[in-house]
């Protein structure tokens, strides 16, 4: 048969040529699917009803036709071209211009099965004549037939339909037009009949899920015969500027770095991290429970950022912009003057307001207007209520990607409970950022102090220490905890443990006063004995003397007495001996 | 039940080409109105290959494909019309 022969020659060609592709002009699709559709084939777009299948095809050609230059015909079976006409005109899409411009032609195809009645054999060459007409009339390179399975709605004849089908692709082929078709989602099919079976090529699946209430659309490439293509699902998003794909995997690690610095804004936590700050265009967690001033930080971020005469983007997801600044005001910072200046600028919105593809859209967006140097995001934490924590952390990691591609700095604040959930958040999240700061509560003594530690920072060399941090009227500041035996002591324990601190060292210094003086006296008493053995011994000495002075002097006088006699006896010493001799015998 | 005299049948067959298909479909045609319509009738045949622009006017998809322009309101019925009741009741000519 025809079909089959041809089918096998464009394969030959594409395994000469390579395969050559469409570019779709939807941002991020072309990523995806590694520069387009396949040219010159068709493409089976499926997904249920509102999934967008409609919208994107009519992208594909409105792209085309202003970006490529490839005027692109438009043949629906569903809406009449008025109405599309009118409900593309919300995505900015003019279709009136661009038919006049002769770069796009509407068809609408009516089939109505009360007004057809069939009898015997019959073919569909009016749709291929009608087709071939419209591609002809414009020179078109892109098709969309959207809702092709609207003919089975229409006819009775399947068996005629599925022919007529395959005979439709293989003619397109033939054409080398690039096509899309749509086509509803079935029963555990792509499609409700099988259209898949005749579109090879490639099948872009559509989906739109409703999880906590809040929607979010994906796409996935289900098949890329001969190509590479991401295989995830991609979460889109229709706004006022059409489709936007978000490729997760666009992520690309080979980003600049730069080594300059940003100041936290409060010299002691600067000082912390190297007495520089944060690395510019880098990633700042700030987690912490409940009240424990992350908020704070972030303002005092903002403010030391507009201060430097830098803007910043301050996204709140939790308080009211004006709440953020009046509290502020209480702690010295005034952000309404930096407002004025136009320097900062608030995005407040509630996470549940939409999906969270929305919000990286929205997020996207203001960022390109505002073309800040810091983006501040306030808290993270919400997020989890609107997706699970995987889809949470995957929007995330494009947000920072997207910010590290811009070099803008980014802080995100955190909440942590002590509950699997937000603990998980952190966890998420804290193996992406760069910096990250810990504020833990220190419950002691019946009062509740603030700790603040640095968790991680990339590249430097940052403080282990836990420092206490303190709110006061002049803004933030980190105190050194004090660390005793008894443990870290924090708040008052700390104010307290330093005057006892205080007293001890008074009562030390007293009782060294008192030990002094008692030395003194004990030195006065011990000096004082002294004195008086001194003057015993003296006493003792002399008594001894005059002993000694007397044997002395009696001996003196004996001798003298001796002498005398002796001269008186015989005028001279000869008899001494006698008259000693004599004396002794006296004496006995 | 006959179609009165005073109604006009416009009729109009659109055909890709001389396919088998489509002279089957004329020729059943013109042998029902020969019956039914005698002297009432005008029919049109469009090739679409030589006029393909005309075939998104009368929303024309699968060939052959008669149309009922008058009277009003407009009939379609498709294929080589082989079954001449079905034909009959579609056109309105015998009640069904």
């Amino acid at each position: 048969m025809k079909p089959g022969s041809n089918k096998k020659q464009k394969k030959d060609d594409t395994k000469q040529l390579g395969l050559q592709k469409t570019p779709s002009g939807i941002s991020g699709l072309d990523e995806i699917t590694g520069g387009g559709l396949p040219k010159g084939r068709p493409t089976l777009i499926c997904g249920e009803a509102g999934s967008g299948k409609t919208m994107m095809s009519i992208e594909f050609i409105v792209r085309g036709a202003m970006l490529f230059d490839e005027p692109g015909v438009i043949m629906t079976f569903e809406e009449h071209s008025d109405e599309l006409a009118v409900n593309v005109a919300s995505l900015g899409f003019d279709l009136e211009k661009l038919q006049a411009e002769k770069k796009i032609k509407l068809d609408y195809v009516h089939i109505s099965r009360t007004e057809i009645r069939e009898t015997g054999e019959y073919d569909l060459d009016g749709l291929f004549i009608r087709l071939g007409y419209a591609i002809d009339s414009i020179k078109a390179k892109r098709v969309v037939l959207d809702t092709l399975e609207n003919l089975f709605g229409g006819l009775k004849n399947k068996g005629i339909i599925r022919a007529e089908l395959r005979r439709l692709f293989t003619w397109l082929k033939e054409k080398g037009v690039t096509a899309i078709i749509t086509g509803e989602r079935g029963d555990g099919k792509l499609t409700r009949y099988g259209l898949e079976e005749y579109v090879s090529d490639c099948v872009i699946l559509l989906d739109h899920r409703v999880v906590n209430q809040i929607s979010t659309r994906r796409l996935r490439i289900v098949k890329y015969r001969g190509s590479l293509h991401g295989t995830n699902e991609y979460p889109f998003l229709i706004d006022e500027d059409g489709i936007a794909v978000l490729p997760v995997t666009s992520l690309s690690l080979d980003k600049e770095t730069t080594t300059d610095r940003i100041s936290s804004g409060i010299p002691s936590v600067d000082e912390m991290l190297d007495g520089k700050g944060f690395f510019k265009g880098g990633s700042i967690l700030i987690s912490g429970t409940a009240g424990t001033g992350k908020t704070s930080i972030a303002s005092t971020f903002a403010d030391g950022v507009c201060k430097n005469n830098e803007r910043c983007l301050f996204f709140a997801f939790e308080e009211p912009p004006q709440q953020i600044i009046r509290n502020m005001r209480s702690i010295n910072v005034h952000l309404d003057n930096h407002i004025k200046a136009g320097l900062l600028k608030f995005c407040a919105a509630r996470p549940t307001l939409y999906g969270l593809e929305m919000h990286l859209v929205a997020v996207h967006k203001e960022i390109q207007r505002f073309n800040p140097s810091v983006v501040v995001i306030d808290p993270i934490t919400n997020f989890v209520s609107i997706g699970s924590i995987g889809e949470v952390k995957n929007m995330l990691i494009r947000l920072m990607d997207f910010l590290q591609n811009e070099q803008i700095t980014v802080m995100f604040t955190s909440l942590t409970l002590n509950d699997p959930i937000n603990d998980q958040t952190d966890e998420a999240i804290s193996s992406l950022v760069d910096s990250w700061l810990l504020i833990k509560d220190i419950e002691s003594n019946g009062e509740r102090n603030r700790g603040m530690y640095v968790m991680k920072s990339r590249g430097m060399k940052h403080s282990n220490q836990i420092r206490e941090f303190v709110i006061s009227d002049n803004g933030l500041d980190l105190i050194d905890v004090y660390v005793g035996p008894d443990g870290i002591l924090t708040g008052s324990a700390r104010e307290a443990q330093i005057i006892q601190e205080e007293t001890g060292a008074a009562i030390h210094s007293y009782s060294l006063n008192r030990k002094d003086r008692e030395i003194k006296r004990k030195r006065q008493v011990l000096e004082s004995k002294i004195a008086s053995l001194h003057s015993e011994f003296e006493s003792v000495e002399e008594e001894l003397n005059k002993v000694y002075e007397e044997e002395e002097l009696r001996k003196q006088i004996l001798s003298k007495n001796r002498e005398t006699m002796q001269s008186i006896r015989r005028g001279g010493n000869k008899n001494d001996e006698s008259i000693t001799q004599q004396n002794a015998s006296k004496r006995k | 039940m006959p179609a009165k005299e005073s109604e006009k049948w416009e009729l109009r067959l659109y055909i890709a080409g001389h396919t088998e298909k489509s002279v089957t479909a004329l020729n059943n045609l013109r042998r029902y109105c020969e019956e039914h319509l005698k002297g009432q009738y005008k029919i049109e045949v469009i090739d679409l290959l030589r006029q393909p622009q005309l075939a998104e006017g009368d929303q024309i998809l699968a060939t052959p494909t008669l149309v009922r322009k008058m009277p009003e309101p407009m009939r379609k019925i498709i294929g080589d019309l082989s079954n001449e009741e079905k034909v009959l009741v579609g056109l309105n000519i015998i009640p069904a």
